[in-house]
């Protein structure tokens, strides 16, 4: 804090709210997705100026390129948001031992579906971006660990790294520098808990995908076979790509500070043009996004909550104010948000509340029962727990259970309350942060929707046949 | 353990991409179901033996993920989303749709053999949703309507075979 200061001298930077017209998309991971004619093979990716990247990369001592990411001020693109050059940082360099990287392609986060168009439609710019990332930290062997449910990507990519192995892009000998690195697929088998690094770690090396406890199981020191391991997501792999094409300084200028490059959202759910967009990272407000880019509502309904990150992030109501304090350069301003004013960044989707997590918007109109989307939600993390921690293992599944019950009929006065009880329970208790993710949504739903969860409990109601299904 | 000779071509490849053999347990299985249709007994214990660890290692391993299989299935096997964003838009009707179509329940084999229909966790495609994955082909935007036109598709392939 700096002190009392008269805040009108500086006036609030304009921050473009909801209805202006939203800024035209810019697109860098996704420049070439669904355009006509761009094929996912490497003579297209190379007649696009693919590769070239990397030649360069290998001239440069690796030390520099680990630099560009710090300066670049990358955040990771799986959920957390970590600074990857501050993850690339942590590497234990002196063990002796050797390092591994991991393409983290287990996207899974329910409303999430970025990296499943990278890996289709442009495998070679990910596979260029793990060769930069391999090489600038000395990585010798590779693993993209790609969701079972999806076996025409994980072909794709055999086939992709088969052809960049052919034209010396991957391999023994890379490019004639003497460096060699190997890339393998790895198909997972539909479960979520895989996502979480320490867990996809487990399952790469054979076992049940228990994640394990931090300290000491950190990956950069103690990872993959107890070697330094760096764990990244397909999107963030693909800013390394760019970030190495036009140096970290200048990458850093994109965006908004702490916040720089670019995010990729996916819409889905109850907007007129669901898919996913890519612009500046906080350059674009909630309702800018759903209502311009998206083009609003469904005929005659009106938008109601909305998930802004990942089915795990805490659920926003429409109609709602987030007021407080934000730090904007070195002062401090009040802000007076509702919803559609909120900055798709990081930062400000955390200070209200919720969080950018993968970029998944999932939207919810009038027409949606509160406790049947949370009971939708809830079926799937006590299906998705991996059920080493109890309160985890038994907290998701009685949140489920109580929910269910609630929708088929048989609600009783105190469940509200019991819910947001047993979700209070769960959080910090766990090993890993699924804990944390399964009590987000019933927390959030219960204080947010707290009239909708009551009175559901009151009445006893059964819903109308036509009932909208969503458990 | 009966598998076409290529299935064992192909596991002998995937376990040089380890250094620790036990590694290639989730390959191996995947080979295996392929080639199997289902894990057998008999195939843990050869897996086990395969990759010098003990069969409750690889049997835990089939327990823990939701893809592997202890029994045969349909010869099609229809994988529908049951998460929230394609719930949203339909998804269990969608997934009643191709039960009552094949006169079947969850998880059962249709009388006629030839398909399994199941419910899945979020299969990565919110934007087009309700999807559903058809062995390995993935179907967006399937309302009831095109779970229809689907089944008949289906139906029609059963029949061109007999």
């Amino acid at each position: 804090m700096n002190g009392p200061r008269p805040r009108d001298l500086k006036p609030e930077p304009q921050i473009p709210n909801f209805p202006m017209p939203a800024p035209a998309q810019t697109r860098v991971i996704f420049k070439h997705i669904d355009e006509p004619g761009y094929t996912n093979d490497i003579e297209c990716y190379l007649r696009h100026g693919g590769y070239e990247t990397l030649k360069k990369a290998v001239q440069r001592p690796p030390a520099e390129l680990i630099d560009e990411v710090k300066k670049s001020g990358l955040r990771g693109r799986g959920g957390a948001g970590f600074p990857c050059g501050v993850k690339w940082g942590l590497v234990d360099r002196k063990s002796g031992k050797p390092i591994y990287l991991i393409v983290n392609a287990d996207e899974s986060e329910p409303g999430t579906f970025k990296d499943r168009y990278i890996i289709h439609q442009d495998p070679h710019q990910l596979i260029e971006g793990t060769m930069i990332a391999c090489f600038a930290n000395n990585v010798k062997q590779a693993y993209i660990y790609i969701r079972g449910e999806m076996p025409e990507g994980a072909r794709i990519l055999e086939r992709a790294i088969a052809e960049a192995k052919a034209k010396g892009f991957v391999g023994q000998n890379i490019l004639g520098t003497g460096y060699s690195c190997e890339i393998y697929v790895h198909r997972g088998a539909g479960a979520y808990i895989c996502g979480e690094e320490t867990g996809l770690i487990e399952s790469l090396e054979g076992k049940r995908a228990n994640p394990r406890i931090k300290p000491p199981y950190f990956p950069a020191v103690l990872g993959l076979y107890q070697c330094p391991t760096i764990v990244n997501n397909v999107e963030t792999l693909c800013h390394v790509r760019h970030i190495a094409d036009i140096g970290g300084e200048a990458y850093s200028k994109t965006g908004t500070p702490n916040n720089t490059g670019t995010r990729i959202f996916c819409v889905s759910g109850h907007v007129q043009r669901p898919g996913y967009y890519e612009f500046e990272a906080g350059k674009i407000t909630m309702g800018q996004l759903l209502y311009d880019v998206c083009g609003g509502p469904l005929p005659g309904r009106t938008f109601k909550a909305v998930i802004p990150g990942g089915s795990s992030a805490k659920v926003l109501r429409f109609g709602e104010r987030y007021k407080g304090k934000r730090k904007v350069g070195s002062e401090m301003v009040d802000y007076d948000w509702g919803v559609e004013d909120v900055p798709m960044d990081f930062d400000s989707l955390a200070m209200i509340g919720s969080m950018g997590g993968s970029g998944g918007v999932i939207v919810m109109d009038d027409t949606v029962n509160m406790v049947e989307a949370l009971a939708n939600i809830n079926a799937f993390y006590s299906h998705e727990s991996c059920g080493q921690c109890t309160p985890c293992r038994e907290g998701s599944l009685w949140m489920k259970k109580i929910s269910s019950r609630m929708v088929h009929g048989a609600a009783r006065k105190e469940d509200a309350a019991l819910l947001k009880g047993v979700a209070d329970q769960i959080p910090g208790r766990t090993i890993c942060a699924f804990g944390e993710a399964c009590s987000w949504p019933t927390q959030s739903f219960l204080i947010k929707f707290k009239d909708e969860f009551e009175a559901y409990a009151e009445a006893k109601k059964t819903l109308p046949a036509d009932r909208r299904q969503l458990v | 353990m009966n598998l076409k000779p290529e299935t064992f071509q192909r596991i002998d490849e995937v376990i040089t991409h380890y250094p620790v053999k036990r590694s290639a347990t989730l390959p191996l299985l995947h080979l295996v179901q392929e080639d199997a249709g289902y894990i057998s007994e008999e195939a843990i214990l050869w897996i086990a033996q395969k990759l010098e660890i003990q069969p409750i290692n690889v049997l835990e391993v089939v327990t823990f993920y939701p893809m592997f299989r202890r029994a045969p299935i349909g010869r099609r096997h229809i994988k529908v989303c049951r998460t929230l964003s394609c719930a949203l838009l339909g998804g269990y009707k969608t997934c009643e749709t191709f039960q009552q179509e094949f006169n079947t329940t969850l998880g059962a084999v249709s009388p006629d053999g030839e398909v399994t229909v199941d419910f899945v966790e979020c299969l990565a495609s919110c934007g087009t949703a309700p999807v559903v994955l058809i062995d390995e082909v993935l179907h967006e935007k399937v309302d009831v309507a095109k779970a229809k036109e689907l089944s008949a598709q289906i139906r029609a392939e059963a029949a061109a075979r007999k």
